[in-house]
């Protein structure tokens, strides 16, 4: 099987990335943030609010954690829906207790299907973002332009029908975007979104859209669904983490974002929930950690933008 | 290699328990390098026949950024670690790194590292390359490695560890002296090619940190404890026989917050170590060809 020519010639080789989407620059050598009140690593929480329909769709792709077995799926259908009705509430209330806010990103079915559910987010002054309209709402560049709009668009009318708020950031499922998301996100009002794992402050996207960091390999789905490490590891890498980024930040006179991407139906189970209560206790009394909803972070990071 | 033989043909068979000691300067029992991989993953490279460059439609984002942050944060945080306990890198680049984010390779030739090929990008891959194509490829990364760094490349990893069954004869012919993708021993050994000299250098993919986190899902402190077992093991031996431990990385991988801090504490751990030789790819294979 031969290659065609163009195989090995590099049309887009050259300074800077093979794209637009934004530009290189090197963390350390940007102008230092810092966070409010002089804290150094902001803990950003993420809790991802999911409804599986029991009937999966494949396209563009089939978003991970849905349906597994043939249909009808009780199994996987109900250990998911058990995150909305029971493990939640054991989140919140860890994060009552101990004095912290979250980026709660809600699936548009989710708001309207639980709507007591969205009245305790609301009441744990926690932030809604937007997470497409349910788990087959996922992207990818297969879909036409106009399905794409469409979704985004329908996404966003019922969750700010059913909360009442209308949301600044939106994290796709399995933070996957096609070539035109960030163009459609910016033209439904978005500012934000947190879907790219490339970096560890905010930065800004050639369209203005601001992206907040998201990490691969720190979500709960990733190191205990997928990984299959406890939660007790998970929370000693959040440490290790956290450690670093505040020995590192001070080292530079600048600050950092440590995303916490939890999923109810995996973190908030009976016997790992204490993992990460003790967590959020021990961050919590970290001198340098400011633990902020995804707003918060870029209002603060945008001002100090325009100072300089 | 023998094309289409069982038995490629890419070295002779000599067991462990029956080879002349190799001896790394100052009585050194183990040679440790560390080769991080500078990279870069195209957004929406062509796709080759035989494998495809991102598991989604593109822009894989997660794929892409993933492989980014490299680039944007966790090189220095690397680097710096690497220095901090003495050991130079030998880097596995992807050429092409070279036009689009200089200032990467830029730090690495500033802290002394050596630099060998792993293809122009790490989305092209050798599959189905004509020998016309295959040359241009090893052409390409001498001439854009030495314009950057004045170095001329010596090594060579295939990209994405794709081959054709040309590569190891056109790398030899060019006058490379080690490829890093041939995985059968601990120490170096000679390959066969049809003309020029190349060895092996044993590179590694059990402790690689892609394989350590992304294929067997270790925790840092995992990999960590891996590090110190490998070497343990390889220096205790190493006193009859002259061992290499590589430490292969991707800062994406092991540059990760959580992840460098247990890492640290392995390179410390290694450094002082008395039986641990810190080397560089080219300084093994030198060592170890004056002992031939």
């Amino acid at each position: 099987m031969s290659l065609p020519e163009s195989y090995t010639q590099y049309p887009k080789r050259g300074e800077g990335y093979d794209h637009d989407f934004y530009d290189w620059s090197n963390i350390h050598t940007r102008a230092p943030v810092r966070w409010p009140d002089d804290k150094s690593v902001a803990v950003f929480i993420t809790v991802n609010l999911e409804y599986y329909p029991i009937t999966p769709e494949d396209e563009p792709f089939r978003a991970p954690g849905h349906m597994v077995t043939p249909y009808p799926d009780y199994r996987h259908y109900t250990v998911r829906d058990y995150g909305n009705r029971v493990a939640v509430f054991r989140m919140l209330d860890a994060f009552a207790k101990a004095g912290v806010s979250a980026s709660f990103a809600i699936n548009a079915a989710v708001a309207e299907r639980y709507p007591e559910l969205i009245h305790a987010v609301q009441a744990g002054g926690h932030e809604i973002i937007a997470h497409s309209t349910d788990m087959n709402g996922t992207i990818a560049s297969s879909m036409s332009e106009a399905d794409e709009r469409a979704l985004i668009a329908d996404a966003l009318a019922r969750l700010e029908k059913a909360t009442g708020e209308k949301p600044a950031g939106w994290h796709s499922i399995a933070r996957s975007q096609s070539w035109r998301t960030l163009d459609l996100l910016k033209e439904h009002g978005l500012s934000w979104c947190a879907d790219w794992v490339n970096d560890e402050l905010p930065f800004r996207f050639t369209n203005g859209l601001v992206a907040l960091p998201s990490s691969v390999d720190l979500s709960d789905r990733q190191i205990v669904a997928v990984q299959q490490h406890s939660a007790e590891a998970w929370a000693q890498m959040m440490r290790d983490a956290f450690d670093w980024l505040a020995d590192e930040a001070e080292a530079q006179s600048s600050a950092r974002v440590l995303p916490m991407q939890l999923t109810p139906y995996i973190m908030g189970q009976p016997f790992r929930i204490a993992a990460l209560e003790d967590l959020l206790s021990e961050l919590a009394a970290r001198e340098p950690a400011w633990f902020a909803k995804g707003s918060d972070i870029v209002s603060s990071w945008t001002a100090q933008q325009s100072e300089t | 290699m023998r094309e289409g033989s069982a038995d490629p043909g890419l070295y002779d068979y000599h067991p462990y328990n029956d080879r002349k000691k190799i001896v790394w300067p100052e009585g050194k029992t183990c040679a440790v390098w560390v080769a991080p991989n500078l990279e870069y993953y195209e957004i929406d490279p062509p796709v080759n026949p035989q494998r495809k460059p991102w598991p989604k439609p593109h822009p894989d984002v997660v794929g892409y950024s993933y492989r980014d942050h490299s680039n944007r944060v966790s090189h220095w945080r690397m680097a710096d670690v690497m220095d901090r306990h003495g050991f130079p890198g030998s880097v596995s680049l992807s050429v092409a790194l070279c036009d689009h984010h200089p200032e990467v390779v830029a730090d690495g030739a500033a802290r002394g590292w050596e630099f060998f090929s792993h293809g122009i990008y790490n989305t092209r891959y050798s599959y189905g390359m004509s020998e016309a194509q295959e040359r241009a490829i090893i052409e390409d990364s001498l001439e854009t490695v030495e314009k950057a760094t004045g170095q001329r490349i010596r090594g060579w990893l295939a990209p994405a560890l794709t081959h054709t069954p040309r590569t190891l004869d056109l790398i030899a012919e060019y006058g490379l002296d080690y490829t890093c993708d041939l995985y059968h021993d601990d120490q170096v050994q000679h390959v066969k090619t049809k003309s020029g000299k190349l060895a092996s250098i044993p590179y590694s993919l059990e402790v690689n940190d892609h394989y350590g986190f992304n294929v067997y899902g270790m925790a840092g402190r995992e990999y960590a404890d891996s590090l110190i077992k490998q070497f343990e093991r390889l220096a205790n031996e190493g006193e009859k026989s002259g061992t290499v431990m590589c430490i292969p990385l991707h800062a994406y991988l092991i540059g990760q917050p959580h992840r460098i801090g247990p890492f640290e504490e392995a390179l410390r751990y290694i450094a002082a170590d008395p039986r641990c030789w810190k080397a560089r790819a080219g300084d093994i294979i030198d060592s170890w060809r004056a002992q031939q």
